[in-house]
Formats: structure tokens, C-alpha cells, sequence
């Protein structure tokens, strides 16, 4: 556990020194999860011992957002004020990513094996 | 309060073990609810128990500042939480490799739809451009939609309240939406879930099939990888 730890450390402190180093859009701990991705494909998948810590930290995601959540409470007048901007954004938004993702995804299958039968 | 217990609490709330502690046990307390109720969408736990700390912290008259001395902790494991979701997309790849075009398509019409519409209909409504660049990484799992958020100019905390609430809506609405249109492959129905519902899609989905989640992980992870190189790359090129 304490060696999956240090590895999960490493690689976002990597992660974090290139995005400053480089000066680079994206933030650090998602270049640490693209160098471990292909660090695992290089040497063909994760220990026993990296995969339950990672199974263990991955089980309480929801949790970690929790403190970060509750920054809303500065925020309150701003959504006191926009509020149905915000809602009606997020409602109409979210159902329309769900349905056009599934429809082009459908339709690329479709052509993918017609082309297989081809 | 007795002058005793006033000056406990004066104590208290002057180190971190305050915060923290009351993290846990209001999230444990809110995930129980949560399991007693047969993981009912309506009932997620980070909601309720962000209403509950706010609640307490405003009674007691405590700055979100003096309660985040204590919360870090928890907030710091996003980092490392984040790098770990490389472990279980690794097996995967395979079934990833299959379908690479559907993939990439929904992936590039998800994303696209998810922010341009988000920022759209804010804008439309009119929001503010905090407002609106906030919104933008809705999509986008938290830890990663917050740090998008700060790069473009949003404010990372509003962010993570607005992917809580893309969250449950995705989870509330996907069967509907996905019966609707008459799709039945496992594999779509969890992709596109993930895509604008991140983590709390890829629960809802591993409630479905197996296939379903894995397809929604594979969803959340490129989605977070696309958007945090897109996003400040399209707004950098918008702005200069």
C-alpha cells in the first residue's frame, strides 16, 4: 500500500513539475495519469498491490469532492442571482450530450460493420 | 454555550482535526442514507452531505476558509485519486481498440455538445462570464474539471458544484433518454453516460453490466484527457 501510494505520488509529481516546467493547459495529476497509462502498457499491467490501492482510493471518489463542494457556500449569492441560467444550462445540456453521443456512436458502428461485411 | 464548552469549541476550531473529522463522519453518515435507500439517484451522498457541512458551518458562524484548513486532507487525495484512474482503464485497452472510430466520434460530439451547449444556453440566459466559464468543463470529472476551470478563468469550487449537479442529472435521466432513442448496446449507453456524466455515471452504469461501466470509464477518462488539452487550448486561441 505504501509503495502504490509513492507510485500515485510520483507520477503527479511529475505530472506537476511538467506542466510548469512547460507551461502546459493541462493540470498536472492528468499527465501523471497518462504517463502511468503508458507506463502500465509498457510493462504489461499493474501490480496486485497497485490495483487494490487504486481499487481502494477509486471506491471513495465522491468523497474527495466533498470539501471543494462545499466552497459553494461563498458562492451563494451568485447562484442566489443566476441561479436558472445555471439549471436550465446544466438540465438541457447534459440530456442532449447523452443522446447525440449515443446516436453518432451508433451510426459509426453501423458503418463500421457494413464496411466489415463489405 | 458554558464558558467551559465555549472555550473547547475555541480550541477546536482553531486546528485542522475539526474539519476533517466532520468531513468523514457527515459523508459516512449521508452514504449510509444513501445505501439504506437502494443507491436511489436522488439520494447521492456528496449532495446531502455538502448541504449538511454548509449548514453547520453557517449556524456556527465558521469561514469556509477555517473549515478547508481541515478538509484539505480529504481534497488533496484528489490529485493521486486522479492518476489512479489510469489503473483500472488499462484492461480496457483491448476492448478500446475494437471500436476506435465510434469512440473517437462520440467522444469528439459528446465533448463538443457538452460545453457548447452548457455555455450557450448560459449565455443566452444571461449568465455571467464567470458563470459561463465555470460551466464549460461540466462534463469533466471534478478533480480535472477544476483545474480546466482555473486555466480558463472559471472559479474551480462553482465548477465542482456544477459537475456535481451534471452528475445527477446524467445518472436521473440516462435510461429515459437512451429507451427513448432505442439504443441497446451496453457499450454506447455506458460510453455516453460517462461522457457527460463522469463518475457518478460510471457508478450508475456498473449497476447495469459490467460492459456498460467499463465503457463508461473508458468515456470519463479520454473525456478528462480530451477537455483538459482542448479546452484551454480553444479558449487561448478565442482570446489572444
Amino acid at each position: 500500500m505504501l509503495g502504490a501510494v509513492t507510485i500515485l505520488l510520483v507520477f503527479q509529481l511529475v505530472g506537476e513539475v511538467l506542466t510548469h516546467v512547460f507551461n502546459l493547459p493541462v493540470p498536472g495529476p492528468v499527465i501523471g495519469f497518462a504517463l502511468l497509462l503508458a507506463a502500465l502498457v509498457y510493462r504489461g499491467g499493474a501490480t496486485e498491490e497497485l490495483r487494490s490501492t487504486a481499487a481502494g482510493i477509486l471506491q471513495h471518489f465522491a468523497l474527495l469532492f466533498v470539501p471543494a463542494c462545499v466552497g459553494v457556500m461563498v458562492h451563494l449569492s451568485r447562484l442566489r442571482d443566476e441561479w436558472l441560467p445555471i439549471v436550465v444550462s446544466i438540465v438541457v445540456s447534459t440530456i442532449l450530450t447523452i443522446a447525440c453521443t449515443a446516436l453518432a456512436m451508433t451510426w459509426l458502428m453501423r458503418i463500421g460493420s457494413k464496411k466489415e461485411e463489405a | 454555550m458554558t464558558p467551559r464548552l465555549n472555550d473547547v469549541w475555541v480550541y477546536l476550531s482553531a486546528t485542522p482535526l475539526l474539519g476533517l473529522t466532520m468531513t468523514l463522519v457527515v459523508y459516512q453518515g449521508a452514504f449510509w442514507v444513501y445505501k439504506r435507500a437502494n443507491f436511489h439517484p436522488l439520494l447521492n451522498p456528496v449532495p446531502i452531505a455538502v448541504a449538511v457541512l454548509v449548514l453547520i458551518l453557517t449556524l456556527t458562524d465558521t469561514p469556509y476558509q477555517t473549515y478547508f484548513d481541515g478538509a484539505q486532507f480529504v481534497h488533496f487525495l484528489l490529485g493521486p485519486a486522479t492518476v489512479a484512474l489510469a489503473i483500472p482503464l488499462y484492461p480496457q485497452l483491448g476492448k478500446l481498440r475494437r471500436f476506435v472510430m465510434p469512440v473517437a466520434g462520440g467522444l469528439l460530439v459528446g465533448g463538443a455538445v457538452a460545453a457548447g451547449t452548457a455555455a450557450l444556453i448560459a449565455w443566452g440566459l444571461g449568465a455571467s462570464k464567470t458563470t459561463i466559464l465555470s460551466l464549460v468543463p461540466k462534463s469533466v470529472t471534478a478533480p480535472i474539471a477544476m483545474g480546466i476551470s482555473e486555466k480558463i478563468g472559471g472559479l474551480p469550487s462553482l465548477t465542482a458544484v456544477m459537475c456535481m449537479v451534471t452528475g445527477v442529472t446524467g445518472v436521473l435521466a440516462a435510461k429515459y433518454i437512451l429507451n427513448f432513442l432505442k439504443i441497446t448496446d451496453h457499450g454506447v449507453r455506458g460510453f455516453s453516460v460517462g461522457v457527460a456524466a463522469h463518475g457518478m455515471g460510471i457508478a450508475r452504469a456498473f449497476q447495469v453490466s459490467e460492459e456498460a461501466g467499463a465503457f463508461a470509464g473508458v468515456a470519463m477518462a479520454l473525456t478528462a484527457l480530451v477537455s483538459s488539452i482542448l479546452f484551454p487550448l480553444l479558449l487561448w486561441l478565442f482570446t489572444r
